[in-house]
């Protein structure tokens, strides 16, 4: 038997390590990588308490999701691509049109 | 120490470490293979908990099509070491790290509090069964389940648009 509270503090250290790799990172597929971490963590803590609960309202929320993650990647891989062919680049630091 | 709380003690390390990795790695398709660790642990994790459905689909979307998209735009775009910049190695230490280590730590108290009225017991319990999972997803949440294939659709749409090349 696993205690719950371990899979939800894995859930926390696994989301805090994505957001260092988000902000640490400076190649933008990366960085695209670690927001797919952040939601593989939430995906954990989404399952534990499905199973705690005795419910399987999580584990369908876990679906969406998987779905949401996976047109988040089609559409943002077509824009890293894009951004690699106009810049020339895959720093973060060259894309730099939105700042002030 | 029981079997299953072993199993969950290796399984939940070597996803850290792949998750520590995918940050330590310079080179993108390092990082990309660390991820694909994590995944599979994260698969192991869903089984030991008995959802069973949700870990199946997390190694064929995720490890699978997913990974397989990043991989295949790393090699496209032949990308290579990462560059650092000056304001980076600066900024990353001395504000990113400790920011995003509070913030994890909020996150986990925050759980935790949130845990002191649910009943513990969890993994090692009943299955939940894919047909149980089926009915639930083809009777409540039917129309988010619609909307998202309108969605996958629009993704589709998106990504044509966006990939393919100008014409003048």
């Amino acid at each position: 038997m696993v205690p719950i509270t371990y899979y939800l503090i894995l859930s926390a250290v696994l989301f805090g390590l994505g957001v260092v790799a988000f902000v640490f990172k400076r190649n933008i597929i990366t960085i695209f990588m670690a927001i797919e971490l952040m939601l593989n963590a939430v995906n954990l803590a989404f399952v534990a308490f499905s199973q705690a609960l005795g419910k399987t309202d999580g584990e369908v929320f876990v679906l969406f999701v998987i779905v949401v993650a996976a047109a988040e990647a089609a559409v943002g891989l077509g824009i890293i691509i894009l951004t690699a062919r106009n810049r020339r680049s895959l720093n973060i630091e060259r894309v730099d049109l939105l700042k002030l | 120490m029981s079997a299953v709380l072993f199993i969950f003690f290796v399984l939940a390390g070597l996803a850290v470490f792949g998750a520590a990795a995918l940050i330590l790695q310079s080179h993108p398709i390092h990082s990309a293979l660390s991820l694909i660790l994590v995944m599979l642990c994260l698969a192991g994790l869903y089984l030991l908990l008995g959802a069973e459905f949700v870990a199946a689909v997390q190694i064929i979307v995720y490890g699978g099509a997913v990974m397989v998209l990043f991989v295949f735009v790393i090699m496209l775009l032949n990308a290579g070491e990462e560059e650092r910049t000056n304001f980076s190695k600066l900024a990353s230490p001395f504000f990113g790290i400790p920011l995003a280590l509070a913030l994890g730590s909020l996150i986990a108290v925050a759980l935790l509090r949130s845990t002191t009225q649910l009943p513990s017991p969890a993994a090692g319990g009943p299955l939940t069964s894919t047909r149980d999972l089926s009915k639930l997803l083809f009777s409540e949440f039917v129309y988010p389940f619609e909307l998202t294939s309108f969605l996958i659709l629009v993704a589709i749409l998106g990504a044509i648009v966006l990939a393919q090349r100008e014409h003048n």
